[in-house]
């Protein structure tokens, strides 16, 4: 007899075959990271009922079973190996697998030279992926795929990872999209990340075969891989079961199964674990630390039935939360409610705020505050008195408890906030980026998984002797170290600490970039709902030494404050503009989405309409759709520039057509190169801007899923102008970039430098084309002329020396030209903003980063907010060289210090970074460009971006640096 | 922004203790002692434990490569640690100048160290760029010979004990071979000796034929080859000691040598002249250095093919395997290098192959994930597995992803060493297959 047992990320899996391989008795079940109990428990079954004197064959396979088969001495088959085994067995004649399991993606090519691939340690999200979405839904998985069946449309989710996607998700849910279509865009996400991260160009044809987990039980799955890919899979019979037969096949060592099971018990009882020290030493430690918070106490009075003086009303419509806050005159509390977001945040306000009403008849509503992600669409649908971004909601609720605060935390369900405060005004702020969101939703998830209650969860791990390391990065990773961690024999307990230590440390390291206490301060004030949990908050106080102030509403203080701030603005005797009760009683809320169309960018809005005839927009990247006019992008350089870009066409030449792909360093370098190749009688075409239609179609090539995105795109690029029947696509390798005198060299960073290289081994597009990806330098433009002889002459023998001389010339005339428009339009823009008394917002990134697919309309999102927005390369010749902390040798980046360094000389001029996700070379320069804008006095915001194309979180940061502007302007002017 | 920082001065070289990260050790330890000769004071790092990549993650950008959060880690720790005199102690770190962030990591050393309240520390920078000038460790004749040499000597002891371990009969001849030797040669380069063409004429055959003397046991195994971004290919403290992880799998690894990297660096401004433009020295210096390291090559590569050993290819040769997969213009990190050392290793028979990388590294992008569909149609053979390194890439899923790297290389061998493939067979065939079975046990 034969026995293959299975240990996945999520599910054990068991088969015990005859010797005629026959399946006698197979088992598919979760182990909620049980793995050794569970292991354990299902080889003794096995012995006792199914495998006569419990000798067999045993070998064991999956991602959680290989450690453990080592320390008991039992054969290991890695899994995706066992597939192979089992398939080529059991379904013959199968030309590509696609095995999605709880935490891996693997595609095996069995056909045409046999290849196994399996997702990296970064695109995580897959099993256990579509398990948080659905919690995130508040559905089954089952219900999911149900659901998912019933969708009209998809919505664009991120697919790199699972993070990225949650914070694509979670807005959707907050603007009212339906259930449906968030469920089908989930699936879809996970098919197009399976294919971007592990086809790499390779072609997914012929009988495909479906196993695992997630592509079993959902037909939704199935379908989307079989509508993407042009084929119809097939799920086969004991889809779950194939890398537990591959190993019982393969097994061929006699093991007593009772035995195996012992010394798994055995192994069970042996901690191997790295740990950190306990957080608490004993009761008497935990009690003294109760003590001293229980002390910070906001003031409470009671709110009775014919309470009838004016009350301020804070609503905080959060990412996984509502809450809502009653104050009266004196800011003190009247009323308070925390409830779970139950993915449309609009139909709990309304049933809050009608019990208020009910309950008290003589209410006086003397103004409403809306903050958090839903702070617009609760602003709408209540008329609510003011919108207050949460950042500032937070602050102001933080300084009523304690004046003097300097330093503020806030780690809530999504996000973590922090700011700095110095001399009564924000001074910095930092925000988790869309990588890190390891924040209450994080150890919830957790919790669940382990098949706990949060809150329970958190107190398990107040008293661990022995917390576990976890690192401090994100979900994804953190999942496969909670697995390690507890085959290396640890308690739950030591886990639930060690996930709350984790989430400090990713807050004090990743976040706020801090070394030592002093740091962030003095005074610092903690808040969030997170800091409910006790761990959490005493991890804090020993990673960084400090004692810090918990307000005993930490997990209401967006309210609070958004209550507070309404308080401050209301005039005396105000009465709030909120639905009075005979409205709120007869309040709808009706939800659809539509395609905008009214320009290309083809925005998904959704609509709400509300009982009053008032409808909520979202989904919009211009005001086009709600003021119906177009916009001019007077004020926006990064529209100008667009705009130049748009200018070079095609003119037929003698010598055929030629491609430019505009891509990476073509955003800037095009001018150059269109004339020059116009000048050389070619036809010059070049690829349009990016859109995700254009970056799905190039998907499929990408070698590398951690390459940045703008790199990424080229491969869409090419794909676009190998259908356009060009006679050659040219995109050279550029070692160098022009030398502007910047800084000590003036390299391209290397993706950048070299991208062609990869376009050229992984793209079968350009089989057919002429490819000329050739090095060439322009930053030696006399050697420029021989070089570029020499390679064009390879292609084009006719080409002479003279007419090389002339397009260069031209080419290199194009480009100064290009870059003094570029110069005198920021000049303008820079002057009309200050005629007209508008803040001026650098916003400094690379030439790519103009695509309009790069940056999600940042820009133009900027302008909404009655700023002008210029670019890095309109002003960085403003400055002379200076010294930098850093090895200052990339051309882009030279620019992007030198326009920190003229910031910090211009008043009313403000830089906003721009950083691609993976692009390491900001690691650098993100830092400097910090350091240079903070000696001036300037504050530092940072906008990571990638394939995500939700603003929320841009939103609030823009938002939370323009108030911390004001608010520096307002005391500067009360100084003066 | 401007950082003061202290300079390394001429007469530190009496007072201070330099300290140098670890990240080739058998070629370090030489190195280390050649500067020894030179009459500084010297300590090779051994440090390591979570402890270092925690101070990495703390001082510097968590988004920085993982070489950088280590190398510094590991400084800082070691400062921390109480064992030096923090006024007599500096740093010593190396820079290649390139187009990527590595050019940077002594600059990210210095703010670290100024964050961290090690603001007095100089540290010197290890270069042949002509960086941090009046800064940087003198590089005279005598020393580059030595240093060359070092890197030789080094590279000849890693190659042969990897290629005598597997098989040995007694389990440490060669490593207790690599270590006498080891001593012997550190002794050499002190006192000023065994570093001239003909001192090493002499001693690596000698060296290479002690080696062949190990009593073997001659078995096929799958044969891996390691390549990747310099410090994580090289580094056990990087690469969650990969090398041994592999020895544990029952392979024969090759890690092609350090001093591959050296002859890169070497070439590298020629062709840069040669595709853009530059003067004749530009174009030619490279030649010099070459040829000079060129003679050294031939006795090393004839030590170890007239003991039976596998030798590399000389460099004049690998660059030639970069025709059809990548330009020798790309030299940002290891880059066209990578790229040639994987195309040498499947010829080699070393078709499965670990390319290792940090997380997020940007060369590698290029030249190894890039490169590896290329390479795949150039010889089908290859058996190639990306693998990131990272403070929390869990090991666990790294090794995970090795095991199915080696699955395939074994059923290879098995197939190649057996008429059918093995997992066709049934049981009871398998079970008399002598070689399969040997071949598949290392599979389970």
């Amino acid at each position: 007899m034969k026995v293959g047992l299975d240990v996945g990320s999520t599910t054990i899996k068991c088969v015990v075959l005859d010797d005629a391989d026959n399946i006698i008795y197979s088992t598919y079940e979760r182990h909620f990271s049980h793995i050794l109990e569970k292991s354990e428990e299902l080889l003794r079954r096995v012995a006792e009922r199914y495998v006569p004197g419990g000798q067999a064959e045993l070998a064991i396979s999956g991602s959680a079973g290989m450690g453990m088969a080592e320390s008991v001495e039992v054969p290991f088959v890695q899994e995706v190996f066992a597939t192979r085994v089992a398939a080529n067995r059991l379904a013959a004649g199968t030309d590509c697998i696609i095995e999605l399991g709880g935490e891996d993606a693997k595609i095996l090519f069995l056909t045409g030279g046999t290849e196994v691939r399996m997702n990296g340690s970064c695109a995580g999200g897959t099993g256990a992926f579509i398990d948080q979405m659905a919690t995130l839904l508040k559905m089954s998985a089952d219900d999911m795929d149900a659901a998912a069946q019933k969708a009209e449309k998809t919505y664009t989710i991120a697919s790199r990872c699972g993070v990225f996607a949650k914070s694509d998700v979670q807005p959707l849910i907050n603007q009212g999209a339906k259930a449906e279509d968030i469920s089908a865009s989930i699936y879809q996400a996970v098919v197009n990340q399976t294919i971007a991260g592990l086809a790499q160009g390779r072609p997914i044809q012929g009988n495909v075969l479906y196993l695992g987990g997630p592509l079993t039980f959902s037909k939704c799955l199935r379908d989307s891989f079989d509508r993407t890919l042009g084929v119809t899979g097939t799920c086969p019979e004991n889809s779950l079961l194939f890398v537990a037969m591959g190993a019982a096949f393969y097994s061929d060592q006699v093991f007593d199964l009772e035995e195996v099971a012992d010394r798994l018990q055995h192994r069970g009882a042996s901690e191997t674990y790295r740990s950190q020290p306990a957080l608490f030493k004993d009761q008497e430690e935990y009690e003294a630390f109760r003590a001293r918070h229980a002390k910070a106490a906001v003031p409470r009075v009671p709110f009775g039935a014919d309470y009838a003086a004016p009350v301020h009303i804070g609503i905080d419509s959060g990412s996984t939360t509502v809450k809502m806050a009653v104050i009266d005159e004196e800011a003190r509390l009247l009323f308070t409610d925390y409830r779970p977001n139950l993915g449309n945040p609009v139909p709990l306000i309304r049933e809050v705020l009608q019990t208020l009403y009910d309950q008290h008849p003589a209410l006086h509503v003397a103004s409403v505050t809306t903050t958090g992600y839903g702070e617009d669409l609760a602003k709408n649908a209540f008329h609510a008195d003011y919108g207050v971004v949460e950042t500032v909601a937070h602050f102001t609720a933080a300084r009523h408890f304690l004046p003097n605060v300097d330093f503020i935390i806030d780690i809530g369900g999504q996000d973590m906030k922090c700011f700095k405060i110095e001399d009564g005004a924000i001074s910095n702020i930092f925000l988790n980026e869309a990588c890190s969101s390891g924040c209450g939703s994080f150890l919830q998830t957790f919790a669940q998984a382990l098949g706990y209650d949060v809150k329970e969860f958190a107190k398990l791990g107040l008293f661990a002797d022995r917390p576990v390391d976890l690192g401090s990065r994100c979900t994804v990773f953190m999942n496969s170290s909670v697995k390690q961690a507890q085959k290396d024999g640890a308690t739950i307990e030591n886990i639930s600490a060690g996930l709350s230590i984790s989430v400090v440390k990713n807050a004090i390291y990743k976040v706020i970039r801090a070394a030592s206490p002093e740091e962030l301060g003095r005074n610092i004030v903690v808040q969030g709902g997170t800091f409910y949990n006790e761990a959490v908050l005493r991890a804090f106080e020993k990673e960084m030494g400090v004692e810090v102030i918990r307000p005993d509403i930490a997990g209401l203080m967006g309210a609070y404050g958004a209550a507070l701030y309404g308080m401050g603005r209301a005039a005396h005797g105000q009465t709030s503009t909120l639905l009075d009760r005979d409205a709120l009683a007869n309040f709808r809320q009706e939800t659809r989405s539509e395609v905008c169309g009214r320009c290309g960018n083809n925005c998904q809005l959704t609509i709400n309409t509300f009982a009053d005839g008032g409808t909520f927009i979202s989904g919009n990247r211009c005001d086009r759709p709600v003021t119906g006019r177009e916009d001019t992008g007077e004020r926006n350089l990064y529209a100008y520039k667009r705009k130049l870009i748009l200018s070079y066409k095609p003119v037929p030449g003698k010598r055929g057509k030629i491609g430019l792909p505009l891509c990476l360093n073509f955003w800037e370098l095009l001018p150059f190169w269109h004339t020059f190749f116009t000048k050389l009688g070619f036809a010059v075409y070049h690829s349009p801007f990016s859109s995700r239609d254009l970056y799905l179609k190039g998907q499929g090539t990408i070698p590398s899923d951690t390459a940045c995105f703008p790199a990424k795109l080229a491969h869409g690029h090419i794909h676009f102008l190998s259908k356009l029947g060009l006679d050659a696509i040219f995109y050279p390798c550029m070692t160098y970039n022009i030398d502007e005198g910047l800084g000590q060299n003036n390299y391209n960073c290397p993706v950048v430098a070299y991208y062609p290289e990869v376009i050229a081994g992984n793209c079968p597009e350009i089989k057919d084309t002429k490819f000329i990806y050739d090095y060439v330098g322009i930053h030696r433009p006399k050697d420029f002329n021989k070089k570029i002889f020499a390679i064009l002459r390879r292609y084009f023998p006719d080409i002479s020396k003279k007419e090389i001389q002339q397009a260069a010339d031209a080419a290199y005339a194009e480009y100064a030209n290009h870059m003094a428009l570029i110069r005198k339009e920021g000049a303008r823009i820079i002057d009309q903003a200050r005629a007209e008394g508008r803040r001026i917002i650098v916003l400094a990134g690379r030439p790519y980063h103009v695509d309009p697919e790069v940056n999600h309309g940042i820009d133009t999102l900027i302008t909404r907010f009655g700023a002008a927005v210029v670019t890095e390369d309109s002003i960085s010749d403003r400055v002379e060289k200076f010294p930098t902390t850093v090895l200052n040798q990339w051309t882009y980046h030279s620019r992007l210090y030198a326009a920190a360094k003229y910031c910090c000389s211009q008043p009313d001029m403000d830089l906003v970074h721009l950083v691609s996700f993976g692009c390491g070379v900001d690691a650098i320069t993100s830092d400097e460009t910090r350091e240079i804008l903070q000696a001036g006095g300037k504050l530092y915001t940072q906008l990571k971006i990638d394939e995500i194309t939700n603003l929320g979180a841009v939103r609030i940061r823009l938002r939370s640096l323009f108030a911390a502007l004001d608010e520096q302007d307002e005391k500067n002017a009360r100084e003066v | 922004m401007e950082l003061n920082y202290p300079v390394f001065t001429e007469d530190m070289k009496k007072t201070h203790t330099i300290l140098i990260p670890n990240m080739a050790p058998v070629q370090f330890r030489i190195l280390a002692a050649a500067m020894e000769h030179k009459g500084y004071k010297v300590e090779l790092l051994g440090n390591c434990g979570s402890q270092v990549s925690e101070l990495g993650l703390k001082y510097v950008h968590n988004d920085t490569c993982y070489p950088a959060l280590l190398v510094i880690g590991q400084f800082l720790d070691a400062l921390n640690s109480g064992r030096y005199d923090l006024d007599h102690t500096a740093l010593i770190i190396t820079q290649t100048g390139g187009g990527c962030r590595a050019s940077n990591y002594i600059f990210l050393l210095r703010k670290a160290l100024e964050k961290a309240g090690y603001g007095q520390i100089p540290v010197l920078s290890l270069n042949f760029s002509g960086l941090e000038k009046g800064n940087s460790l003198p590089m005279d004749l005598t020393f580059m010979r030595m240093a060359l040499a070092a890197i030789y000597y080094g590279d000849l002891l890693v190659t042969l004990k990897a290629q005598t371990a597997p098989y040995e009969t007694h389990p440490g001849d060669a490593l207790a071979l690599q270590e006498k030797w080891l001593d012997d040669i550190c002794g050499w380069v002190r006192e000023g000796r065994g570093f001239s063409q003909h001192e090493m004429k002499t001693a690596m055959p000698q060296i290479a034929a002690e080696f062949a003397a190990i009593p073997v046991h001659r078995v096929p195994k799958v044969k891996v080859g390691v390549v990747g971004e310099i410090y994580v290919k090289y580094s056990p403290l990087g690469n969650n000691d990969l090398e041994e992880f592999l020895a544990t799998q029952d392979c024969e690894v090759n890690l092609p040598g350090l001093m591959g990297f050296v002859q890169y660096c070497a070439y590298n401004p020629g062709e840069t002249a040669r595709l853009y433009g530059g003067s004749f020295l530009e174009k030619h210096v490279s030649d010099l250095i070459l040829g000079y390291i060129g003679t050294m090559e031939k006795v090393i590569i004839k030590a170890l093919k007239d003991n039976g050993y596998h030798a590399p290819l000389p460099f004049s040769e690998l660059t030639k395997l970069t025709e059809g997969l990548i330009s020798k213009g790309d030299k940002m990190g290891e880059g066209w290098l990578l790229t040639a050392e994987m195309a040498e290793l499947i010829r080699a028979g070393y078709e499965n192959i670990i390319c290792a990388q940090p997380f997020g590294c940007l060369p590698n992008h290029i030249c190894g994930k890039g490169m590896i569909n290329k390479l795949r149609e150039l010889y089908p053979e290859a058996n190639i597995t990306p693998i990131d390194y990272d403070p929390s890439a869990t090991r666990v899923n790294q090794e995970n992803r090795i095991k199915l790297m080696l699955a395939v290389g074994r059923e290879r061998l098995a197939e190649r060493t057996a008429p059918a493939p093995a997992e066709e067979r049934t049981a009871a065939e398998r079970k008399t297959a002598a070689p399969a079975k040997a071949a598949r046990a290392a599979v389970l």
